[in-house]
């Protein structure tokens, strides 16, 4: 163990995978130290873990309905979070929701980013009129408040989870191309990128191989920041039934099926909720002390 | 603000001989121009995607208009009448043309124009918003100052974590849970909608609308049981939106003043002996503003949008409920023309900013 960690923390590394994990230490260290960081670190990686387990971990089944138990309180005996109007165990319900929020999240997250890559990279690296366009087109979705696109368009597209994510995607994509135009205009006269066309390397192969490895910090800050953002939007298109349609348990239309039982039942809105905010929480907080430890502007401190 | 017609603004870097202070008003129309250019391609943009998604939409208007028993004839006819058979450039310029006409379309559900039923719902969800601002500003700007005065004490992390909690409750099940706890059990405000259910049909035989916005309205009626009980009506969901707006609002202010109370100018203001708090609240404050004025517009027209979900809950009778009402039935008119009026409400505010840094910030106008 600690000759790994010397290895990782030779100041003179031999090779370029010694250097970039020496790296990643240094940040892992920095990070380790925020503590609220870590607490968001383990919300998330709490919620990758038990949507993993979800069908083994589970103690009754969520989605069949069991009348004679309808509306049972937390704390009864084999409910700790009691159960809904259906009678179905509300802990097994948000244990299998984690799986949808997951999978939510994941989705937009190799989408959208991805996309809005692509647009910033290539509007800024070739300038101009292609910049013009890219940047007035995202301008234009920058303009929408993203929650009413997102509603407008699972409206026109029909409700359902692939719609949903479809509809977050397409609302999420502006600010990363934003960021990746930025950090694009400052390295494309660079040295190194110079040398590179000089060798005779193709814009492709310059934005691909050279100009995006260099957004990703940025970019992963951001995600980690908007995936909590996601999760309210998801959740609230599930709240108005247009996400996930029942009987799946999603995080939002559990709370949207709780309303009706609010003054006497408050459990069956109050768990799902608590469940969202949670792990939204976890997001934002490790988004937070990510950027205090990846951000460029924070490493002088 | 207050003093436009100072002739020499007391701001950094004037000390060059030949620095003449351009005419504030001069150089904003000039700039403006340039504004309402941009202005008006994003405008155009937002006109182009709601059009794609009108004309892409499985409901097909002609048959949720005449039903599904209708002839070819009446059919043909009605396609006619709606300009469906042009070609979609040219159904895309009268699109265009009525817009910019204030026509944004029939509602499927109740036959009204669009444009006269949003009037009607709009002031209510302003007067939520506008509130909301208020509160934001009110309790985020002293919150971030207090938190970068004393950065990383308690109080500093307590701020920040109100922010963050902030940032991460989905706002209809805050409303929720706020109703529970002030209505449900504690029984400290009025329920949903904007007055008890008594002075509901009282406030529509005896006060004369001119706003639209309740708590103005019973004012200027001088009816102040109904503008109390107006206030308990509303004073939740505000402060809910109020929430939010803080938990943004004090996280800019924040990093704001931290990077103005680096500066030298305020070193040379503590060393001179000036007092901590004229420091802070004076000098400091008046580069802070500049920032400020597009966090709060921009938080402003977060709100306009956090009020949709926060609406069906608490019953308001606003913008947000309008569209999400119209959604439940595919009424996508109203859904449009509600999408339309938001998306123009986030372009003014975002000009508006703009033009107010610029009038506040004179390095902004070179």
């Amino acid at each position: 163990m600690t000759t790994l960690v010397d290895w990782l923390r030779d100041p003179s590394p031999t090779s370029r995978r010694q250097a970039r994990l020496g790296q990643s230490y240094l940040a892992w260290l920095r990070l380790k130290r925020n503590h609220l960081a870590m607490i968001g670190l383990a919300i998330v990686a709490l919620l990758v873990i038990v949507a993993a387990l979800a069908p083994w971990i589970t103690p009754h089944d969520p989605i069949t309905q069991n009348l004679r138990e309808r509306l049972q309180p937390p704390l009864t005996a084999g409910h700790i979070l009691g159960t809904d109007d259906f009678g179905r165990d509300i802990l097994s319900r948000l244990i299998m929701g984690s799986r949808i929020t997951l999978f939510i999240i994941a989705l937009v997250a190799v989408t959208a980013p991805v996309f809005g890559l692509l647009v910033g990279t290539v509007a800024g690296y070739f300038g101009g009129w292609t910049d013009e366009i890219l940047m007035r087109i995202t301008d234009i979705f920058l303009a929408f408040p993203k929650l009413i696109l997102a509603l407008a368009l699972v409206a026109v597209l029909g409700p359902g989870m692939e719609n949903a994510v479809l509809a977050i995607a397409i609302t999420s994509w502006p600010p990363y191309a934003r960021v990746a135009r930025a950090e694009t205009l400052t390295v494309r006269n660079s040295d190194y990128i110079a040398a590179v066309r000089l060798q005779g390397a193709s814009a492709a192969r310059i934005i691909w191989g050279h100009i995006m490895p260099m957004c990703i910090p940025s970019v992963i800050i951001r995600v980690t920041l908007d995936m909590a953002g996601v999760i309210l939007i998801a959740a609230g298109l599930g709240f108005l039934g247009l996400g996930v349609q029942p009987p799946m348990p999603e995080w939002g239309a559990m709370i949207s099926a709780g309303r009706k039982y609010l003054f006497e039942q408050w459990w069956v809105a109050t768990m799902p909720g608590m469940a969202i905010f949670i792990v939204s929480l976890g997001f934002n907080l490790l988004g937070d002390g990510l950027r205090d430890v990846l951000d460029p502007r924070n490493s002088g401190k | 603000m207050g003093r436009r017609s100072d002739p020499a603004p007391r701001l950094p870097m004037t000390d060059t001989a030949d620095f003449t202070p351009p005419s504030r008003l001069g150089v904003i129309f000039r700039q403006s121009a340039g504004v309402l250019i941009s202005l008006a391609f994003t405008f155009l943009g937002l006109l182009l995607v709601t059009f794609i998604i009108a004309r892409v939409v499985p409901i097909d208007p002609v048959l949720s208009i005449l039903g599904d028993r209708a002839t070819e004839a009446q059919i043909a006819a009605e396609r006619t009448r709606l300009g469906l058979d042009k070609p979609m450039v040219e159904q895309f310029g009268i699109y265009i043309w009525q817009a910019i006409h204030g026509d944004l379309g029939v509602s499927i559900r109740t036959k009204q124009p669009v444009i006269s039923e949003i009037a009607q719902y709009f002031p209510a969800t302003l007067e939520l918003a506008t509130l909301g601002t208020i509160f934001g500003v009110l309790l985020g700007v002293p919150a971030g100052v207090l938190a970068a005065t004393k950065p990383g004490s308690w109080a500093d992390q307590i701020v920040r974590l109100i922010g963050l909690m902030g940032y991460s409750m989905p706002v209809f099940w805050l409303g929720l849970m706020g109703l529970l706890l002030f209505y449900g059990i504690l029984d400290w405000v009025g329920g949903p909608g904007r007055l008890d259910a008594a002075y509901d049909m009282m406030f529509q035989f005896e006060v004369t609308p001119h706003t639209g916005m309740i708590l103005i309205d019973t004012a200027l009626a001088g009816r102040w049981d109904m503008f109390a009980n107006a206030i308990s009506h509303i004073i939740l969901p505000a402060s809910l939106l109020g929430y939010l707006s803080m938990a943004y609002i004090s996280r800019m202010t924040r990093s704001f003043m931290m990077n103005e109370l680096g500066q030298e100018y305020i070193t040379t203001a503590r060393v001179k002996g000036m007092p901590e708090r004229r420091v802070i609240w004076v000098h400091a404050m008046k580069n802070v503003m500049v920032p400020l004025i597009t966090v709060v517009a921009l938080s402003y027209a977060y709100l306009l949008e956090g009020a949709v979900l926060t609406e069906t809950i608490f019953g308001w009778p606003g913008l947000g409920s309008y569209i999400t009402d119209a959604l439940l039935v595919g009424d996508m008119p109203s859904v449009l023309g509600g999408t339309i009026v938001v998306g123009v409400c986030y372009i003014g505010l975002n000009m508006v900013s703009d033009l107010l840094y610029k009038l506040v910030d004179p390095r902004a106008r070179a």
